[in-house]
């Protein structure tokens, strides 16, 4: 699935700050993301997990302090879908704007099995639920090649069966040599060691 | 699997943008309503003699496309803003400036083609001389290119805002004016015999820088719209 | 060179060393404006064809030339702003638009003044008058995009867009409104021929051109000090400064 070595460093972050409205959210937060590493970032609502992710990212390029080296390419998952309500589930996932492969039907249509969506490939997105919704986001999964994932809640909305599955698939991911920074209010139920990021104390 | 060389991506993405449009007919459809009832407008508020309604159709014609087009432009990058489908085309490998062209070709082919295409049946509505309406479909054909781009630039600023509506207005209307001095003084100079040429090669002048540039100012806008 | 540009990028020291501009730029503006204004308005003769109604060019074409320039000093800033990622930029660059749109809506009324004894009526549709109305709709426009924003981080990164977009509009949209006019208007005559002036008109607008580039400067340091200290507002360095 990925081609990184273990070990090797996916993303780099030095002493990150931000302010956001008065309130310093992190300060001098510095760490490294290395191939087989699963992180969770700890923090309430409102202490910065989405802004850090995005800052990650690239998605936030003014108003913060610090310096991001990224080794690898990035799959990132958002609290919104992506998911284009005329589309279908399939030409979401063939279309998809964040153009990182071009996927065989077979493989879209696998993917989507993955997600529990079988049957539901070539109807139009709008008769699907939130939560069908956040399931065809989360089939993209499947597909990518990228080595380093943010996934911004990517529990919101997905029913037991589906979060369990979800956890097996990042276990498989960074076993593979991939790397996974997740924010979730749940705590993840994985046989894999889990590293925590703290916005204030870094990676532990 | 390895992600797709730009030019592929480019396809791709317009062909998404033309089956979303295809698929909400209203969205192609209420350029072409909104060009046709505004004609309707000229002759209501002007009066039907028919030899002032032909001397002012040149820039009848012109403005109301300008504004057709000014209409729908707030609405290229809207939806994918809302359903977070732009934070992804920003972490897209390929170029930005590709990306932005191509949802700029997509818009240009639903409303500038489309217009350029229907323009001469209103124009003879509006009594424009035969000679004319070549030179006014291509004219619109050339001139919308740079609306549909200097339009994106407005778009990709005020994506982010709630009520972007009247603001893109006020921020573009003005970049609109010389592709409306020198559309509209194409079809008169078709109109009075002259030869049209030369307002033709500078609508292409302007095509061409916009192409060059405002593609570079709309990824700009795009990335601090999604910032914000 | 670099600890300079650390330096400008420090609101404490920009908003001193812009007090300290202010204390000497201040009087001399004020000096030079009314020594322009004196000096064009009694001391000069009166033009052979308007007589005296031509002495508003003494605020007329200065507003103008400056507007046109703040333009500029707009876009640039922006433009150091999005490339050096600077916020003092940032505060210049917001700083000037509504100083700009100002001067460009004193050249249209004091043109517009102008015109009534000179053309017979207030307004015309002339290329400069088009061009100088087109600009203070790109002023604007810039004045409201920044206010449309909330974030205001990212309002002036949009402006910066803007203006830059506006840079490299402007020398079109004058060509163009110059053919049009020139299209639509084949002999009319040319009321402001800038060639001929004569010197003794000529020394005293120079003056006034100098004294409206002060106006701005001043009028720019003293809106950016006013910014720096509402952005600042939660240091300590302003909070000392204001005794609170």
């Amino acid at each position: 699935m990925s081609s990184a070595t273990a070990g090797e460093t996916l993303l780099a972050a030095q002493s990150l700050s931000l302010e956001r409205g008065g309130r310093q959210l992190f300060d001098g937060l510095s760490f490294a993301v290395r191939a087989g590493q699963l992180i969770q970032v700890d923090g309430a609502n409102g202490a910065g997990k989405t802004s850090l992710l995005r800052i990650l990212a690239g998605l936030s390029r003014y108003g913060f302090e610090g310096n991001i080296t990224r080794q690898s390419s990035l799959l990132y998952l958002g609290h919104q879908a992506g998911v284009k309500q005329l589309l279908t589930p399939r030409e979401n996932l063939a279309w998809h704007a964040a153009g990182e492969g071009e996927y065989a039907n077979a493989d879209i249509e696998q993917a989507l099995a993955h997600v529990g969506l079988t049957g539901y490939e070539d109807v139009s997105s709008h008769t699907l639920s939130a939560g069908q919704h956040r399931r065809v986001n989360l089939a993209r999964l499947y597909l990518s090649s990228s080595p380093l994932w943010l996934l911004d809640e990517p529990f919101a909305a997905i029913d037991q069966k589906g979060v369990a599955e979800l956890e097996r698939l990042m276990v498989k991911h960074v076993s593979a040599g991939g790397a996974v920074i997740i924010t979730s209010h749940q705590s993840l139920q994985v046989s894999y060691p889990l590293s925590r990021l703290s916005l204030s104390a870094g990676l532990q | 699997m390895s992600a797709p060389t730009t030019f592929r991506f480019c396809a791709r993405l317009v062909r998404r943008q033309l089956v979303l449009a295809v698929r909400r007919p209203l969205e192609i459809g209420n350029p072409l309503l909104f060009f046709a009832m505004v004609v309707a407008l000229f002759p209501l508020g002007l009066g039907p003699a028919p030899d002032q309604l032909a001397r002012f159709a040149p820039g009848i014609l012109w403005i109301i496309a300008l504004l057709a087009n000014l209409l729908s432009s707030d609405a290229v990058f809207r939806s994918d803003f809302d359903d977070g489908s732009l934070e992804q085309l920003l972490l897209a490998p390929q170029p930005l400036y590709a990306a932005a062209l191509s949802y700029i070709f997509a818009h240009w082919l639903i409303t500038g083609v489309l217009l350029a295409l229907v323009s001469p049946l209103f124009a003879g509505m509006l009594g424009l001389p035969g000679n004319a309406m070549l030179t006014l479909a291509l004219s619109l054909l050339l001139g919308s290119g740079v609306l549909s781009l200097i339009g994106g630039i407005g778009a990709s600023l005020t994506v982010g805002l709630k009520r972007g509506g009247m603001l893109i207005s006020l921020l573009i209307l003005p970049f609109y004016m010389p592709v409306l001095i020198f559309g509209s003084a194409a079809v008169q100079a078709a109109v009075t015999g002259a030869d049209a040429g030369p307002y033709l090669a500078i609508l292409g002048a302007m095509l061409s820088l916009a192409i060059a540039l405002a593609p570079l100012a709309i990824a700009a806008g795009l990335r601090i719209s999604v910032d914000a | 060179m670099w600890s300079f540009f650390h330096k400008l990028g420090s609101p404490p020291w920009l908003f001193g060393i812009a007090g300290s501009i202010l204390r000497w730029l201040v009087p001399i503006t004020l000096i030079a404006l009314a020594v322009g204004i004196c000096w064009g308005l009694l001391y000069t003769s009166p033009d052979f064809r308007q007589g005296n109604s031509y002495r508003i060019i003494y605020i007329h074409v200065p507003a103008a030339v400056v507007a046109l320039a703040g333009y500029y000093v707009m876009a640039i800033a922006g433009a150091v702003s999005l490339i050096w990622r600077m916020k003092m930029a940032d505060i210049a660059m917001k700083s000037c638009a509504p100083i700009g749109a100002a001067l460009t809506f004193l050249a249209l009324v004091t043109g517009s003044i102008w015109g009534k004894p000179t053309w017979g009526t207030w307004w015309v549709w002339d290329a400069r008058v088009t061009s100088m109305l087109i600009l203070l709709f790109l002023y604007l426009g810039v004045v409201a995009l920044y206010e449309a924003f909330d974030n205001k981080a990212a309002a002036s990164k949009a402006c910066a867009v803007l203006s830059l977009v506006g840079t490299v509009n402007i020398p079109i949209i004058y060509k163009s409104v110059d053919w049009w006019y020139s299209l639509h208007q084949p002999a009319t005559i040319k009321f402001t021929d800038e060639s001929t002036i004569d010197p003794s008109m000529f020394y005293p607008l120079l003056l006034m051109i100098v004294a409206f580039y002060g106006l701005f400067t001043c009028a720019m340091l003293m809106n950016m000090r006013v910014e720096i200290l509402a952005r600042e507002s939660r240091t300590k360095w302003v909070r000392k400064l204001v005794g609170g």
